[in-house]
């Protein structure tokens, strides 16, 4: 379907993208192999930077709390992003579903400067009225990325609910499934991949996110991006290129892995 | 399907009342204190009600957070700069997204989903790092110039990083692939059938793009240019990092008013009238377009 | 077959029940009386409320009025999972990640069965659709025809006192489907449990059930044998969506002797008609199926009803061919002729003049 000028056009303009997207990783992970300070002068291949890595408390540490905080905050966006997500396609009626449809999604958008200020002022707010949540640390941190990623889970969990052949849960509760039991005996499995993409989507913008936590965390509570970006407001690093090609590593394979199982999920036609 | 009504209401409520404690209560805080003047203290605001010089309890409502925003052409440069900078860069993200989300969805189907993985994996890897990494790319003596030095282009080092052409660049690498799902959505459910009856009809390819395909495909642009344009607005990293004393954004500024100049009352007024000015009408807009699903 | 089974009451009675969505009636009063062991067609087109009346006996939808009795019990306050009653989904609703035996095996999981005598009674249903060599496949590895059997093995295996059959055929092609229908009889005749199928397709309707309710607009407009409301359609709409029929509007002229006289727009002679005594000047429409027109090319002798016109178009069918008669007042009648007879008798070809007559029982006269 592709004729004359096209059939180049595109496909050039295609290589071209992906090279623009993948350019800049590349350009990370070759130069965390480098042996020299300067991260731009190539000066032999050297696993230098990956030793230094491993023994930088700063950032190992702010990694550990990183990776606890995404597990659990992807873990109770999860919940309640499946409620919402639940609430948004199932109950088409109900009062006040305009503005909970705008709250699920208005945090898709929102700039991250808005969110993480008004957060802290209400962490602020209640803490002088209420006396919780005492001071600002692990547990602001994850009730802010829990309100944020957990409208990512909502879109994802909608989406394949939308998609969702209502006849399923009707035929179980024909046959005599209780509703409680059709949930968790049909509804649930056949949204797996949906919830397994919400977690590991939740996760991962927990993981990244510097803006809202640098409002809503405390002193004790630095993670991985905040230390990441204090060190780059100083200037290149090479140790950061080392974390950077493990970080690429890891999503590639985790990626990679959750889409072969989605992808034989999706394979099953829907009966 | 008929749960109890207890159920049906928890179900409800559990979520509902989160995001209101947590996104939509925090809105009302940050509005109020917009109107509340600076103080020395923690928190370091005036309360809104409380003696007046007088010693009577009466609302303390003060424009003058807003006033400063208005007067002061700093603010206002930096509401028109990140304007500037959030649409030039979502026109980038069309421009190159576009060929990309078409060139996928007219893909054989096989490689669909391996040509699609390839867009979202960056965004899967850490936003910092991908900005971080252009700063390499991009510096005085960094990759590019080495590249070009060495070639025998250019004498000099160009100046690629701190200025504008860095904000540019950077806001549209790392929206990239928000703009491209979308459209690719859209696209991929074009009926290739359309375009086979136009050819039918006698019209050639080139023209049935623009007859067919791009007004088809419309939704997706306006979802993807709303979904990339207002996180953009409010960006604070790129124009940090990549930017320079010319491109101050005015997520910047918040954030140097919060953390540098502990002026959390500007930083308020700041945040309420970047909704007003700009979110708020784009919602509505987007709203109004129906531009698909969200994401 | 007027009520099957133990006479006395009926086995499911549906009394006076109505459904209203968003204040359109889809159901509409509907009182209906099925018998034990009958196999029960709910016949109408899209959007006559057939649907929601199934629904309804499944427990989806709650009746906004009336009551819904099976085997004399209530089932007002009963949800679906307590209903005897099993329903096969027009999309057959397999759980696509089961095995076929584990989603027919899933009702009697559900009322706890011991496993062994699941394991026998899956089996044995799987056997009954032909289905046991498939039990450890995926819904998804079987084929369109395969899915549909093991739909109903599973609304079988828990012996439902009624079961539900919404559009069984629909997602078949057209070669399938016609086989579908004898299987389906030959198993509703093993089991002799009571069937309640929807369709939309009169020619299914009329195949398989024992008896048949037209609907019309969330209302029933005649219950009876297929013979019944094929020979003796109770209204226009019925005699119009059950086969082919050529419907002439007219009024009684005469009327003696259970016999009328009908005087029909165009025509110049009466046609004459059996039916009911009704006064004369009533409004009434005589229909008239194709198969009992009489075509031929010379005039008869001694026909009680005969008109002239000229064929128009004639469409070979294999087993029959249908003319197209043009009468003078540019009125289209169809008529059947078997193909048997037509090669016998001598051919009348487009264009040409011919004869239609028909006896006085073949028309049914209809006042609404």
């Amino acid at each position: 379907m592709i004729y004359g000028r096209r059939r180049i056009f595109v496909p050039l303009m295609m290589l071209l993208g992906f090279c623009f997207l993948y350019g800049p990783i590349v350009s990370l992970i070759v130069y965390s192999f480098n042996s020299s300070r300067l991260v731009t002068v190539w000066a032999g291949f050297s696993t230098h930077w990956y030793s230094e890595l491993f023994h930088n408390d700063a950032i190992l540490t702010a990694a550990l709390l990183s990776l606890r905080i995404a597990a659990i905050s992807a873990t109770g966006a999860l919940v309640l992003g499946t409620l919402a997500g639940f609430v948004l396609a199932r109950y088409r009626r109900f009062h006040g579903r305009g503005l909970f449809g705008s709250m699920v999604t208005a945090p898709l958008v929102m700039p991250e400067v808005i969110t993480g200020l008004s957060l802290l002022l209400l962490f602020v707010s209640l803490e002088s009225i209420i006396g919780w949540p005492q001071g600002r640390g692990v547990l602001t941190i994850l009730i802010a990325h829990m309100t944020f990623t957990l409208a990512f889970v909502a879109v994802v969990v909608e989406a394949r609910l939308s998609a969702f052949d209502m006849s399923l849960e009707e035929a179980a509760l024909d046959l005599g499934a209780r509703p409680l039991k059709v949930f968790f005996v049909i509804t649930l499995p056949l949204i797996s991949p949906a919830l397994v993409a919400g977690w590991l989507l939740a996760f991962t913008l927990s993981l990244d996110d510097l803006v809202i936590t640098s409002f809503v965390s405390g002193p004790a509570s630095t993670t991985l991006p905040m230390v990441i970006f204090s060190s780059v407001r100083l200037g290149v690093s090479p140790q950061i290129n080392a974390l950077a090609t493990i970080l690429v590593a890891t999503v590639t394979v985790v990626v990679v892995i959750a889409s072969r199982l989605m992808l034989t999920n999706e394979k099953r036609p829907p009966a | 399907m008929r749960e109890g009504r207890a159920g049906r209401r928890a179900v409800i409520a559990i979520p509902y009342l989160w995001l209101l404690l947590f996104f939509m209560v925090p809105f009302a805080i940050v509005l109020k204190i917009s109107f509340a003047e600076t103080a020395l203290g923690i928190p370091p605001f005036t309360p809104l009600i409380g003696p007046d010089d007088d010693g009577k309890t009466s609302l303390l409502a003060s424009l003058a957070n807003y006033r400063l925003i208005g007067d002061d052409f700093l603010y206002l440069r930096a509401y028109l700069n990140s304007l500037k900078f959030a649409a030039g860069a979502t026109v980038c993200c069309l421009l190159i997204g576009y060929p990309l989300a078409y060139g996928i969805a007219r893909a054989p189907r096989a490689w669909r989903g391996l040509l699609l993985m390839l867009v979202i994996l960056p965004f899967w890897t850490s936003y910092l790092i991908r900005v971080y990494a252009w700063i390499g790319l991009l510096k005085g003596n960094g990759i590019i110039n080495n590249l070009l030095i060495w070639a025998g282009l250019i004498g000099d080092p160009l100046p690629l990083l701190n200025n504008a052409f860095a904000v540019y660049l950077g806001l549209t690498y790392s929206y990239l692939p928000y703009m491209i799902l979308p459209l690719y959505a859209q696209l991929e459910k074009l009926d290739p059938t359309l375009l086979e009856a136009a050819a039918d009809l006698g019209c050639p390819p080139s023209r049935a793009f623009w007859n067919v395909t791009l007004p088809l495909s419309l939704p997706g642009i306006a979802a993807g240019c709303l979904l990339v344009f207002i996180p953009m607005v409010g960006e604070f990293v790129i124009p940090d990092l990549l930017g320079g004393p010319d491109t101050l954004m005015i997520g910047k500024v918040l954030w140097d008013e919060f953390f540098t100049n502990r002026d959390w009352p500007v930083a308020s007024a700041l945040a309420v009238s970047m909704l007003v000015l700009v979110v708020i009408p784009m919602a509505l807009l987007r709203k109004h377009l129906g531009g698909g699903e969200a994401r | 077959m007027p009520l099957g089974g133990d006479g006395g009451a009926p086995y499911l009675r549906i009394e006076g029940v109505t459904k209203r969505f968003a204040g359109h009636a889809a159901v509409n009063n509907v009182s209906l009386d099925i018998g034990r062991g009958e196999f029960f067609a709910l016949l109408g087109p899209s959007g006559c409320g057939k649907t929601t009346l199934l629904r309804m006996l499944a427990g989806f939808e709650r009746p906004d009025a009336g009551a819904i009795l099976i085997d004399g019990q209530d089932m007002a306050q009963v949800p679906p999972y307590l209903r005897p009653v099993n329903m096969m989904f027009q999309s057959y609703a397999l759980f696509p990640h089961m095995t076929v035996a584990s989603n027919v095996g899933f009702g009697l999981r559900q009322d706890k069965r011991p496993k062994d005598e699941i394991a026998t009674r899956v089996s044995k249903v799987l056997d009954l659709v032909h289905m046991g060599r498939h039990a450890q496949r995926k819904p998804g590895q079987l084929s369109g025809g395969e899915r549909q059997r093991v739909a109903l093995a599973r609304a079988l295996v828990k012996e439902p006192k009624l079961l539900l059959l919404d559009e069984p055929m629909a997602a078949l092609d057209r070669k399938l489907r016609e086989e579908t229908r004898f299987e389906l009889v030959r198993i509703q005749n093993r089991v002799g449990i009571t069937f309640i199928m929807v369709t939309h397709d009169q020619e299914e309707a009329m195949t398989t059930a024992s008896r048949v309710a037209v609907m019309q607009s969330g209302n029933i407009v005649q219950v009876g044998t297929p013979r019944e409301v094929y020979e003796q359609p109770a209204t226009r709409f019925v005699a119009d969506f059950i086969g082919a029929v050529n419907l002439f509007d007219g009024k009684v002229v005469e009327a003696r002797d259970g016999a009328v006289s009908v005087i029909v727009e165009g025509l110049d002679v009466p046609i004459q008609a059996q039916g009911a005594p009704l006064a004369a000047g009533t409004a009434v429409s005589l229909a008239i199926r194709p198969e009992k027109i009489v075509l031929t090319a010379a005039k008869p002798e001694g026909a009680s009803n005969l008109v002239q016109g000229v064929v128009r178009e004639i469409a070979y069918r294999g087993d029959l061919s249908t003319y197209r008669i043009d009468l003078p007042s540019q009125k289209a009648v169809r008529a059947t002729v078997p193909n048997i007879d037509r090669l016998a008798g001598p051919a009348v070809e487009v264009g040409q003049q011919a004869w239609l007559s028909w006896s006085v029982s073949a028309p049914v006269v209809l006042t609404q």
